[in-house]
């Protein structure tokens, strides 16, 4: 494999996996936890790499982890101690990620782990780092845990496809049939961690957050389907991770920021052309169907 | 005597310090239909929350059948208010009243036909089977209620709790869910209605139990549904019009 393909196949992973996350990111309204743990798992990274001392995957995905969770637990702790629902989260995450920037900067120094490379990502470097798998050979390491961290996430979206639905629409009625809910908000944010972590290489902290809600947001304007708007917003991330390539080797710009970008982009047209929830659709549409909604 | 099917001993529960229910204590027979009344925020839906283990009580103890709620819970439907969910959730009619089944379909398992046919036999039975593939966001608010109070129906419970399954509903859809109500009594089903108004009590509750954080009136609507209960449960809340035994409380569902 080519050294862009490389490239092209971490970002269009990057794209699948958040996408695919990001869509029930959405529907629970949580799309801001997103931005929280893309943060906060700097500060589990960081903790691994000091209870380690190195960089390995698992190090890193475990402590991505816990700082997930631990961030899920304070903002649901605080916020049932009456601190508001955005305001809790906002302290929460804050206060990690700062935590974890004065770690960085002061005890792990020079290593591989600087706040630039943590916030933005650094996806041109990914295919110089590679590891040894039986059968396929050397495969740059971000793209393994990746690759890995998909096959994790679709087996879990699939395997309580409708478990994530009815928690996601109506917890309460979830709750009240047997299904315990706590345990998949909190199985939730471990595969939001995971897949944060796993990202993070690439595009960072920050441009996370646009592959997890970007591309879903978009395909919830297209579709009725849940399941529709699984596969659309799988296929919107990795659309933005291929045409973000092309456009930052165009322009010669950051790659990662192209993507980002790229979602925006499809999310302003998916806004404007949707036939159900788009801007024309509404101004064409006779008055009398949206009315129809009644009380 | 029908044995009581819901007994609540000394409930109290509360949020963060304002307590909500106080010393809660009833019990309910089975195949009646109970009306539970009471001015806004007289913890109402928090007491059906609380039955259902959705809300942590502080004190007291619920025994449905004379078991604790996790092993009676298969027996028990919970219709919650049509504003606790978000209605644009990309899914149609049929697929919300399947929910109401994943309980008894286990882990791993996607809904079969038999399933989705159950389902479409409740949805016929509120009289929605035309819209079963249709976007949720697409049903007027009588319509959703119906999908909702269907989702129970498929849920097959012997025990029902609606939370205001009539609150600004059209008058067909009032009319559609009272007959199922009736015939869930007939079949010796027992259901409890949140419900915020007074002048039908008489009309569709046969029990009716008067809340404003504590219980202030249970029984027969026949012999509790008096003026006099009415006053001391809503205290100055209420507004009396009209005379003689016409009552209109101003009471808004929240």
């Amino acid at each position: 494999m080519t050294y862009t393909m490389w490239i092209i196949l971490t970002a269009s992973l990057v794209g699948l996996s958040c996408g695919l996350i990001g869509v029930y990111l959405i529907l629970k309204k949580q799309a801001m936890m997103a931005d929280a743990i893309s943060h906060t798992v700097l500060l589990g990274i960081v903790s691994a790499y000091l209870v380690t001392q190195q960089m390995t995957g698992t190090a890193m995905l475990v402590g991505g982890i816990l700082a997930g969770l631990l961030t899920a637990f304070l903002v649901q702790s605080l916020n049932n101690l009456k601190v508001q629902h955005d305001a809790s989260l906002g302290i929460v995450f804050t206060t990690l990620f700062a935590i974890g920037v004065i770690l960085i900067s002061t005890s792990v120094g020079n290593v591989h782990l600087d706040v630039q490379h943590a916030l933005m990502g650094e996806i041109t470097f990914v295919p110089f780092a590679t590891i040894d798998i039986p059968l396929i050979g050397a495969v740059p390491k971000a793209t393994a845990l990746l690759g890995l961290v998909l096959i994790v996430v679709i087996f879990f979206i699939i395997a309580f496809y409708k478990e994530w639905k009815i928690t996601s629409f109506d917890p309460a009625l979830a709750a009240s049939i047997g299904i315990p809910v706590v345990f998949f908000h909190y199985l939730f944010m471990t595969l939001v961690s995971i897949t944060t972590v796993a990202s993070f290489d690439a595009v960072g902290a920050i441009l996370v957050v646009a592959m997890l809600i970007t591309p879903a947001a978009a395909a919830y304007l297209w579709t009725d389907k849940l399941v529709v708007m699984l596969f659309l917003s799988g296929g919107f991330g990795v659309l933005s991770a291929i045409t973000g390539y092309w456009v930052a080797t165009w322009l010669d710009t950051s790659i990662s920021g192209s993507m980002a970008f790229a979602t925006g982009c499809i999310f302003f047209i998916s806004f404007i052309f949707s036939p159900k929830h788009g801007l024309i659709s509404k101004w064409v549409r006779p008055a009398g169907v949206s009315e129809e909604q009644g009380i | 005597m029908a044995a009581a099917v819901i007994s609540v001993d000394g409930l109290s529960a509360s949020y963060q310090k304002n307590t909500v229910l106080h010393d809660v204590n009833f019990q309910v027979r089975e195949g009646t239909i109970t009306a539970i009344v009471g001015p806004n925020g007289a913890g109402k839906s928090t007491l059906i929350k609380t039955m259902l283990g959705l809300h942590p009580k502080l004190t007291g103890n619920v025994r449905f059948w004379d078991d604790a709620f996790k092993t009676a819970k298969k027996k028990i439907g919970y219709v919650p208010q049509r504003g606790s969910v978000d209605w644009d959730f990309p899914t149609d009619a049929l697929d919300v009243v399947t929910m109401g089944l994943y309980g008894k379909i286990g882990w791993f398992r996607i809904p079969s036909k038999k399933h989705k046919e159950k389902a479409m036999q409740a949805l016929k039975k509120m009289g929605m089977e035309a819209y079963a593939h249709r976007q949720i966001s697409q049903l007027s608010g009588g319509q959703q209620q119906r999908v909702f109070l269907a989702r129970a129906l498929a849920q097959d419970a012997e025990l029902y709790f609606m939370d205001e399954p009539l609150a600004g509903v059209d008058a067909s859809t009032e009319k559609a869910i009272m007959a199922i109500l009736k015939e869930l009594k007939s079949r010796g089903k027992t259901v409890l209605v949140v419900h915020h108004d007074l002048q039908t009590v008489p009309e569709y509750f046969d029990h009716v139990l008067f809340l404003n954080k504590k219980v202030y009136a249970h029984g027969e609507t026949e012999k509790v549904f008096t003026k006099d209960n009415i006053a001391t449960t809503y205290g100055g809340d209420m507004q009396w019009v009209g005379k003689g035994d016409q009552y209109v409380i101003q009471s808004t569902s929240h």
